[in-house]
């Protein structure tokens, strides 16, 4: 019995705990992304760089509220700087959207054009927040490290096993399930998330009801700005802040999106789950797992793997390209157009 | 249907100009004078350091305007195809290792034997089994997953056995020692070789998917190179590969060479690595020329007419019969060629294979800003998009440094401002390809030399 | 006075001309048909009508009011209803909801409206929580009319509401059309199904080449020859 629970501690810490916080973070960043596909019809490859820009400037308001002494530990002072990345990140997004896409909607431009903008604004927010902090690495996490400690699960367990939850952990299971929640309600029960949904269903149809195009985009832009933000900065404080980072979390995000059916809500979600679990499960090492299981060295004397950590990030790619390659739509069926 | 930008009824009349022969000349006449004066005010070591990767980044911007220009097709895995070519370079010019052949050899073949049955198998199934419904998916994950399973329990000894061999020197199979300058070609079939599977897949996918397939492909070949290590020593990188141009140290002690740099006035070190950047430059121009010679001639031809013709209008043609596909497969796996070749080339001017070097940024983007500023569709304005981008990439620090000294030139040289702004400015260089890429896109979409209607 | 009279309408996509000098009017409680051969211009006279392109000869009144510089969304706002023929509802989007999108630019309270509807198109109630993508094609042409009608119109258009149809159906939607039409409200409407069409029809266009060639009773076009003749199959 003990072996067993042993097992699964080694699973909920390894696999369990860190799926749900990286799944949140991978799932916020691809709600964003599949919002501005249903509305604005294109994939936006500078979503990386705006969640980069958001999480920035939370860090440097951070910085200064550290250096005010305010704190509201055990929590992250991040948080309380949220608002400010938020603002910036609309900002950025509106004008964005204003002096650069808005010509080519005017223009009714193909969405390989607009990818190829979307590239653009890759580059120049990228460049722009170098410029402002600097390619460095950098810790902005504070408060409380562990909700939970494996030493201290181990003593109260009795097991061999640890579960450890940091505190970072919990705080993004918990502000992605506020944060999905309102977004869900926003999109269902409200006027204008309901004009947001029939702008994306049928363009046509919603002008023709009088539903004004330019408030949709850019309102679909301010959640996006939203979303990206509270992503960044959950993902920044569970590992740390990079300006580089967010470039390579554009892939396992878009693969999030499209393996859930780009274009759904849902399916961003779900997706973005289904690629932190895949990620975690399919390079974790199982020797110990097998070990408490079925006993020591049946299965071999290997370390139980099914690819190397090393190809963590990779899994994310192969998912995508399997399921570009097989069901385009996604999970939930998402648009191909 | 998504009409490609360079197709005649989505772009506005263009501006008045002088006939465009002179205009591509002096754009050209511009871009030399620009390297000049970089030999001049920095140093001709310098200019022709950057002349070798404009001449490398125009060949690789070259093959992605195929696919783009001829095609349509949106190729964002140019990172992937280029580290192909770089890894042909290795295998074909490092000198084998024996002892870990011996030692694993066999493993591997059989390894790549069975990767190379489960992938024909798998096609073979997916392919047969369009009525199967469900089963279809099932029996190919069958396939896959069991042929999976037999390769790694086939060549995971082996593999640990070749990176057992000697692990700071060697641990990897080597190469086919054999001259360094076929590497270019081999790299070029290699490259091929995956575009032909890359595309036999997932060329029907709309645009902006293949963008994200692609790259996804490509971050997948990284990876495999990164950490395959008895396949290229991952990321321990290949170092001291030969050459087909002489050593610096040779030249230095040749009587000839000596003579020619004190006639010329120029230090033996400096002169010496100089000669040896000029012979770079005009084995790469030789391609260079090759390459856009071969691709000028297929435009003209009734061949490359019909290429333009499925470009911008698929469904007219695909109705008259032509197969689609087929070209599209046909121009994937040759401007996929041309890329591999060039990244055979950058790894022989570098010397050695690093795989973490290959970002998505800095190549395949980059690559990409090139061709949109340079001109999508048009081969010439693809080479000069290479040029003229590779230029502003390298130089945007230097030309960055210099313009913050001169705005910050009026505060104290320890005001906090100065010394941010002069420590970023290497990073302008970033912002500055953005935003001349949406300069480009918004004021001139067809680029600095369209593609000309004929 | 004539809820909405389109006079001497000429004028195309941009090229040449579609219309030439049509006129179509339609009083409150009426079904006007606009019938005819394929490229007639049937579709272009309801749309010029709706504002959906440009006249460059002739107006329109909506109820002795000059619209013909309106576009169209300020068209509905003034009390004109249209369906279009094809992706007329949004399909992801439940029926209820259709509707609510189609009172979008009323300010007011409008659970009023939607029961009318739902009266007057018993089935959309028992289906008011699916997807209208999953409707039936016939169900579906309701919930369109019913969008339509949220914006409580003065006129309503319907462009080819029995295209691709099955009879019954079709025969179903032209009772809920008749139905809409006893509420007072002017109903504008092409069909490709001319006698059934006509058949309902207080009012009858046949346009040929962008000109009215007949213009009559419903009844008495169906009892005419020539256009029995030449349209309705003998």
């Amino acid at each position: 019995m003990e072996a067993v629970l042993n097992a699964l501690v080694l699973i909920g810490n390894y696999i369990v705990v860190p799926g749900l916080a990286y799944g949140s973070q991978l799932a916020l960043g691809a709600l964003g992304v599949t919002m501005i596909y249903a509305v604005l019809r294109f994939s936006n490859f500078g979503h990386g760089e705006i969640m980069s820009f958001g999480t920035m400037l939370v860090i440097l308001a951070t910085f200064a509220l550290q250096d005010f002494g305010l704190s509201i530990s055990p929590l992250p002072t991040a948080l309380l700087a949220l608002p400010v990345g938020i603002a910036g990140a609309i900002g950025l997004c509106l004008l964005l959207d204003r002096y650069v896409y808005k010509f080519y909607r005017q223009q009714r431009a193909s969405p390989v054009i607009y990818l190829i903008v979307s590239i653009g604004t890759m580059f120049i927010i990228g460049g722009l927040i170098r410029f402002i902090i600097g390619p460095k690495d950098r810790n902005f996490a504070d408060g409380e490290r562990f909700i939970m400690k494996a030493s201290a699960f181990k003593a109260n367990t009795g097991l061999a096993e640890g579960l450890a939850i940091k505190t970072s952990q919990g705080v993004t299971v918990l502000t992605a399930f506020i944060v999905v929640g309102v977004v869900f309600w926003f999109l269902n029960y409200t006027r204008t998330g309901k004009s947001m949904r029939a702008f994306s269903d049928n363009e046509d149809l919603a002008l023709l009801s009088g539903i004004d195009p330019d408030r949709v985009v850019r309102i679909t832009w301010i959640i996006t700005a939203v979303l990206a933000t509270i992503a960044g900065t959950l993902y920044g404080l569970d590992k740390s802040y990079k300006p580089l980072v967010y470039m390579h979390l554009l892939l396992p995000i878009f693969a999030a999106a499209i393996v859930g059916g780009v274009g759904n809500p849902l399916g961003a979600i779900a997706g973005g789950f289904v690629i932190a679990f895949s990620e975690l499960a399919i390079t974790f090492a199982y020797k110990k797992v097998a070990a408490y299981l079925i006993g020591d060295g049946v299965l071999g004397d290997g370390l139980l793997q099914l690819l190397s950590t090393d190809y963590k990030f990779a899994v994310s790619f192969m998912i995508l390209v399997i399921v570009l390659l097989v069901k385009p739509t996604g999970i939930f069926s998402g648009k191909t157009l | 249907m998504t009409k490609h930008p360079n197709s005649p009824t989505t772009n506005a009349k263009s501006p008045a100009q002088m006939a465009p022969t002179q205009r591509n000349l002096l754009l050209f006449a511009g871009m030399a004078a620009l390297l000049i004066m970089v030999g001049v005010l920095q140093s001709w070591n310098v200019a022709f350091s950057i002349l070798n990767m404009c001449l490398i980044s125009a060949i690789m911007a070259l093959g992605v305007n195929i696919q783009w220009g001829y095609a349509g097709l949106f190729n964002v895995g140019v990172m992937g195809f280029a580290a192909l070519g770089g890894l042909a370079g290795v295998v074909v010019s490092m000198p084998p290792v024996d002892a870990a052949w011996a030692a694993g050899g066999l493993g591997i073949i059989m390894g790549l034997a069975t990767g190379i049955a489960t992938l024909i198998a798998g096609m073979m199934v997916w392919r047969r089994g369009q009525s199967w419904g469900r089963w279809r998916y099932a029996a190919t994950a069958a396939i896959v997953i069991s042929g999976y399973i037999f390769i790694r329990s086939l060549a995971d000894p082996s593999v640990a056995a070749i990176e057992a061999v000697d692990p700071a020197r060697t641990g990897y199979l080597g190469g086919l020692g054999l001259p360094i300058i076929l590497s270019w070609l081999v790299g070029g079939v290699f490259a091929a070789a995956a575009a032909w599977v890359v595309g036999k897949v997932s060329l029907g996918l709309r645009a902006d998917y293949l963008a994200i397939a692609t790259l996804g492909i490509s971050e997948i070949i990284i990876y495999v190179l990164k950490f395959e290590d008895w396949l290229s020593r991952g990321v321990k990188n290949v170092n001291g590969l030969p050459r087909p141009v002489p050593y610096e140290v040779d030249l230095q002690a040749n009587s000839w060479f000596i003579a020619l740099a004190d006639n010329l006035n120029l230090p033996l070190v400096d002169a010496s690595s100089l000669m040896v950047k000029i012979c770079y430059a005009l084995l790469f121009t030789v391609v260079l020329l090759a390459v856009l010679w071969l691709s000028e001639t297929a435009l003209r031809s009734p061949w490359g007419r019909m290429m333009r013709a499925i470009r911008d209008n698929e469904t007219a043609a695909n109705a008259m019969g032509k197969n689609v596909t087929k070209q599209h497969l046909l121009v994937f796996v040759l401007g996929s060629a041309v890329i591999g070749v060039a990244g055979a080339m950058m790894v022989t001017l570098d010397g050695q294979f690093t795989p973490t070097s290959y970002q998505p940024l800095r190549f395949t983007f980059l690559i990409w800003v090139m061709v949109i500023a340079g001109g999508s569709g048009n081969n010439w304005g693809a080479v000069l998009g290479g040029f003229l981008i590779w230029f502003f990439w390298i130089e945007a620090e230097p030309i960055g440094l210099w313009l913050m000294d001169v705005v910050t030139s009026g505060l104290p040289p320890t005001h906090w401002l100065r010394l941010h702004l002069l420590e970023s400015a290497a990073h302008t260089r970033l912002m500055t390809m953005g935003v001349i890429l949406l300069l480009v896109l918004r004021f001139s979409p067809r680029g600095l030399i369209p593609e000309s209607r004929r | 006075m004539t809820a909405l009279v389109g006079t001497a309408m000429t004028g195309g996509y941009g090229g040449a001309d579609i219309l030439k000098g049509c006129t179509i009017s339609v009083e409150s409680g009426e079904i006007a048909v606009i019938v005819g051969p394929n490229g007639a211009g049937k579709s272009t006279a309801m749309k010029a009508m709706f504002g959906m392109l440009d006249l460059r000869v002739g107006s329109v009144l909506l109820n002795g009011e000059d619209i013909t510089s309106l576009p169209p969304q300020h068209r509905v706002q003034r009390g004109m209803g249209f369906v279009p023929q094809t992706q007329n509802v949004f399909t992801s989007m439940t029926v209820e909801e259709n509707l609510e999108m189609g009172g979008f630019i009323r300010g007011d309270d409008f659970s009023d409206t939607i029961e009318e509807i739902y009266n007057l198109f018993p089935v959309l109630r028992e289906k008011r929580a699916q997807p209208a993508g999953e409707l039936s094609g016939g169900q579906r042409q309701q919930v369109a009319v019913g969008r339509a009608l949220m914006t409580q119109p003065k006129v309503l258009m319907l462009d080819e509401p029995t295209a691709g149809v099955s009879p019954i159906v079709m025969d179903e939607l032209f009772d809920r059309i008749i139905d809409v039409a006893r509420t007072g409200i002017a109903i504008l409407m092409v069909e490709q199904n001319a006698k059934q069409a006509l058949a309902i029809a207080d009012r009858g266009y046949v346009l040929v080449q962008g000109e009215n060639r007949y213009t009559d009773s419903g009844a008495a076009l169906l009892a005419n020859p020539d256009v029995r003749r030449a349209f309705l199959g003998g």
